[in-house]
């Protein structure tokens, strides 16, 4: 590669013209518009689709969708899923006994909810899971049902899927 | 006994306010530094700590308190614990002979705005204690037992001998000009009809001092000892809590005094033009001006802090060049300039 190399004027070589030009240039950010989100105080608009925390949904009767297939368990690339299966009279004939997501494990992928058959586990829009003890980040299948029927369940939806259909 | 109190008093209450003007301007002078650091680079900064963030820096000082204090083993330890001090000190020392006013009559009584008044060396005695500060750095960074400390301290050493010449030579050539190492009498030659602030006619030393102060006050471009992403953070590597924090405070303490520096000699003082205290009578003229002096300072303060956030920091080698080869001679010009401009004009 061939670099150029001008030839600079006497007053250009003193640097000054360059660091008065820098500084110009520093001082109009002053006035510029800040791009700070105060977070606590504003959110961000969540474009649909946001991947957030994946949530378990249940069906017009009640129960849960899930038929503890174990697609989304094996497809989890940190495996961060664990499903306990177990039978029921329901049509379905297969329940999940126990439905375990870990919140640190999980990556909002999203692959879960793409690979399950039943659209039964779906990435809800919230994104504030920090907890102070990892424990707690475990969500099991009770917590992960009453956070799929909690508002808003999809980004741009006032109802549950099983609903509006 | 009694003879001395009008005069220790007046001392005594000028140190205080003083002491409390220079150490509230060192707080909120990291205020502003993060907050025009912010501002440049289109972000808020500190805003949640009081209204705008104004308490930012007593969260800040509380913070330091309660940091441990940490000695490292290889450290030597009498010189590490005396370093920061050895900073902080001269720093604050200083403001002694520097004149932040004309005067101020209360009672019958005329105080010159000046903690020691009539010290007619005063130009020589700021170079002299400010230069001790850099004493802190290289034995900071010596007796930390750490090799980016020493790498620092080094630093700052050669940074010494590259910029005091031409800080010197640049004070000289104001004082030839105004045949006086007292900072009052430097000032009222900046002041009334028929005279100019000095950055008109010594420009060139007013460039290279304003240039070397940088480098004097361990500010980009010319923070080398400090060099965080050569050095982690240079001499005050092995620092924490409170000593840290009196080399934190010393660096912005030692901007108030240079920026204090820079007004007296090139900025006219206090001075306004077309403007004349003794309008304002005795108290509120006097206050007047040690407000106007202040000002200044801040405004150069906030060059301080708008060169830093501009430039990059300058190459070991690039900085000794520059002070060698660049400012000591231009220095020496100005001063064979204004020689012979004096000796043409026949001053006596």
């Amino acid at each position: 590669m061939k670099v150029t190399r001008p030839k600079l004027s006497w007053w250009e070589r003193t640097y000054f013209p360059a660091i008065l030009k820098g500084m110009k240039l520093t001082f109009s950010h002053i006035f510029r518009k800040r791009v700070t989100l105060q977070y606590p105080e504003e959110r961000w608009t969540l474009p649909p689709g946001y991947r957030g925390q994946p949530v378990l949904l249940t069906g017009l009767d009640g129960h849960e969708k899930c038929t503890s297939c174990k697609l989304c368990q094996f497809i989890c690339p940190p495996e961060a899923i664990r499903i306990v299966a177990g039978e029921t009279e329901l049509a379905k004939e297969k329940f999940p006994k126990e439905f375990d997501i870990d919140m640190g494990l999980c990556i909002f992928c999203g692959y879960c909810q793409e690979v399950c058959p039943v659209e039964a586990i779906w990435l809800k829009d919230n994104y504030e899971l920090a907890d102070y003890d990892r424990t707690n980040l475990i969500f099991d299948k009770e917590k992960l049902l009453a956070l799929g029927r909690k508002p808003p369940y999809l980004p741009g939806r006032e109802k549950p899927l099983e609903e509006e259909r | 006994m009694n003879a001395y109190w009008p005069i220790v008093v007046p001392a005594l209450i000028k140190i205080v306010v003083i002491l409390g003007i220079v150490l509230t301007g060192v707080a909120y002078s990291t205020l502003a530094e993060r907050k025009v650091s912010a501002w440049m680079q289109d972000r808020r900064g500190p805003n949640r700590v009081g209204p705008f963030g104004l308490l930012q820096p007593v969260a800040d000082g509380m913070k330091f308190f309660f940091k441990e204090d940490i000695t490292p083993r290889e450290a030597y330890r009498p010189l590490y614990l005396l370093a920061p001090f050895l900073t902080l000190f001269p720093a604050l020392i200083t403001f002694a002979v520097i004149p932040f006013g004309t005067q101020i009559s209360v009672g019958g009584q005329t105080y010159p705005l000046i903690i020691a008044p009539g010290m007619d060396v005063g130009v020589i005695f700021l170079l002299a204690v400010s230069s001790i500060g850099v004493y802190g750095i290289l034995l900071a960074g010596w007796s930390s037992g750490n090799k980016y400390s020493l790498m620092g301290g080094l630093r700052s050493a050669s940074q010494v001998i590259s910029y005091e010449l031409g800080i010197a030579l640049a004070v000289m050539s104001v004082v030839l000009w105004t045949g006086s190492f007292d900072f009052r009498r430097i000032v009222e030659d900046q002041t009334g009809w028929g005279h100019i602030w000095f950055v008109g006619p010594q420009f060139l030393a007013f460039i290279v001092f304003t240039v070397a102060v940088f480098a004097e006050t361990n500010r980009l471009p010319f923070d080398l000892p400090e060099g965080e992403s050569e050095l982690v953070a240079g001499y005050h590597t092995e620092y924490s809590g409170l000593r840290f924090a009196m080399f934190f405070m010393g660096e912005y303490a030692n901007m108030i005094t240079a920026s204090a520096f820079v007004v007296l000699l090139f900025l006219g003082g206090w001075n306004l033009p077309f403007v004349n205290y003794a309008w304002f009578g005795p108290l509120w003229g006097g206050l007047l001006s040690a407000v106007v002096f202040f000002a200044k300072v801040a405004v150069l303060l906030f060059v301080f802090i708008w060169v830093r956030w501009t430039l990059p920091r300058f190459r070991y080698d690039q900085l000794m060049s520059l002070g060698w080869k660049r400012l000591f001679p231009l220095a020496l010009l100005n001063l064979v300039l204004i020689s012979t401009l004096l000796v043409l004009r026949g001053r006596p």
